[in-house]
């Protein structure tokens, strides 16, 4: 099998370091090739802990969505109403992010950065809205 | 094996308790479920408590048992979010089957209205969150749980209609139990005009927060009044975070279920459930009610009895032990036998499923 381009060092904050620089990270188990959702110590299939850091191109299908009206806090209250979506990125693994107006369930979005007050964030935009090539 | 019987249970008023902290309040119900068992404090040899949100303290039971003057045998605090009280009521049950304790104390409850400020309050919930994943786009519980629900409707075909029956039905059982939170009665129109939350969730589709507290007492001795076992347990715990959920058809409960049935010796057919979205509709016939064929949360349940964090979860227990010990008053269930007790903590992350049973 041909190694992995790693994309980022193994690292606690890689995802959150990644939205920083508007890009989706997501981890591939070296042992097994299995992509996987969050950031995991071990392979929850093989149990591997050799997993490495890829950036996605950011496409995917919306898995859930919410219009949020009541914020936790005061930074985002200033956001209100903003769209809070599960989408399912094309390499495999599920990511929780912001999305824009108006998706639905099932439709293929990619996603752009977000600068919202100090808070970097990663918004999913209707794919056929976009131009093409990686976020 | 010995057989574990619930043999006293206790519980506070949900709502507002102005003043009263986490351990007052646990005491309060604890005192109650003593009582409620003819049992002495010396009695108790087994002692297991909840987290408290506005008590994080690194020993809470032994804190509680110094306070409250128990000297048990064995003691553990417990945190798995709302599962915590019947996880704690199955762990009850297999010290005493072992044998290693003859009669626990379970108990759980906290000032989570009046002891913090509600941003406080959702913010500190909205931790069950991931920190790095999920928390930085400004979620909070209902926000989860409103994710969870569109993707189920989406599934399914419930609507927003369907889960209003559900509200409803808990605010007309909370209605006759003097100690529920919320009591005042409302329509399917009213809940779907309440203030949005987070779609398709709106203000009175969502719990409130609620002081209170609930105990009871699991012992090997059956006692003397009516005989409630606890024939099954079962656990499943298949992700922590609603990112790491693969599908919302399959979060664990089921699996919990599964082997808490398993365990009883019962079949589901025994007890009942409604098919996969078809919850409202049996709600609109009256399967829940009270009288109907399954009685469903008659006490109120989170959403109008009330949500003390544990406490909130474990209110069910006890509910469903007083129905079977036929002293739920007027709101007794008729003929009751078997009863299905289901929690789960985080976003459906940890699942705990009960059979109890009335013997005899």
């Amino acid at each position: 099998m041909r190694p992995d381009p790693i994309d980022a060092p193994a690292s606690e904050t890689a995802y959150l370091d990644g939205i920083q620089q508007g890009v989706l990270r997501y981890q591939r188990c070296a042992a097994c090739g299995r992509t996987l959702t969050l950031s995991r110590l071990a392979c929850p299939h093989c149990g591997s802990a050799d997993l490495h850091w890829l950036t996605s191109n950011g496409s995917g299908q919306v898995y859930a969505l919410t219009q949020v009206t009541r914020a936790p806090s005061e930074a985002f209250r200033a956001l209100l109403p903003y769209t809070l979506v599960l989408v399912d990125l094309d390499e495999g693994p599920r990511v929780m992010a912001h999305g824009v107006p108006g998706l639905r369930i099932g439709q293929r979005v990619r996603a752009r950065p977000l600068q919202a007050g100090s808070s970097a964030l990663m918004q999913f935009h209707p794919e056929s809205a976009m131009p093409e090539g990686p976020p | 094996m010995h057989t574990a019987f619930i043999v006293g249970t206790g519980h506070t008023a949900f709502g507002r308790h102005e003043g009263r902290g986490a351990l007052a309040l646990m005491a309060d119900a604890a005192r109650l479920a003593l009582a409620d068992a003819a049992l002495e404090h010396a009695a108790i040899d087994g002692l297991l408590c909840g987290y408290a949100t506005t008590l994080p303290h690194l020993m809470l039971s032994t804190l509680f048992a110094e306070g409250f003057g128990l000297r048990p045998a064995v003691a553990h605090s417990v945190q798995l979010g709302g599962a915590t009280g019947a996880a704690m009521i199955m762990q009850a049950a297999d010290l005493v089957r072992a044998g290693r304790c003859q009669r626990v104390l379970v108990v759980a409850g906290e000032n989570r209205l009046s002891g913090q400020t509600r941003d406080s309050s959702i913010q500190t919930l909205a931790q069950v969150g991931h920190p790095q994943h999920e928390v930085p786009n400004g979620t909070s519980v209902p926000a989860y749980y409103a994710l969870l629900a569109s993707r189920y409707l989406h599934e399914t075909g419930t609507t927003e209609a369907d889960l209003a029956e559900l509200a409803v039905l808990m605010r007309q059982h909370a209605a006759t139990h003097p100690g529920a939170h919320l009591r005042t009665p409302i329509t399917v129109a009213e809940v779907m005009a309440s203030k949005p939350v987070a779609t398709p969730l709106k203000l009175l589709d969502c719990c409130p927060i609620s002081d209170g507290a609930v105990a009871l007492v699991v012992s090997r001795d059956a006692g003397g009044g009516a005989r409630v076992a606890l024939l099954g347990a079962g656990q499943a715990h298949q992700h922590q975070h609603l990112t790491a959920l693969a599908s919302v058809m399959d979060s664990g409960a089921a699996a919990a279920a599964r082997r808490a049935l398993i365990e009883s010796g019962l079949a589901l057919a025994q007890i009942g459930l409604a098919p996969r979205g078809g919850a409202a509709a049996q709600a609109r016939e009256g399967r829940f009610a009270r009288h109907g064929p399954l009685p469903l949360n008659t006490h109120g349940g989170l959403l109008s009895f009330g949500h003390s964090g544990v406490a909130g979860g474990m209110a069910h227990a006890v509910e469903a032990a007083r129905q079977l010990a036929g002293r739920a008053g007027e709101r007794q269930v008729p003929r009751a036998t078997h009863a299905l007790v289901h929690a789960d903590g985080g976003v459906l992350s940890s699942h705990v499923s009960l059979v109890l049973s009335r013997e005899g």
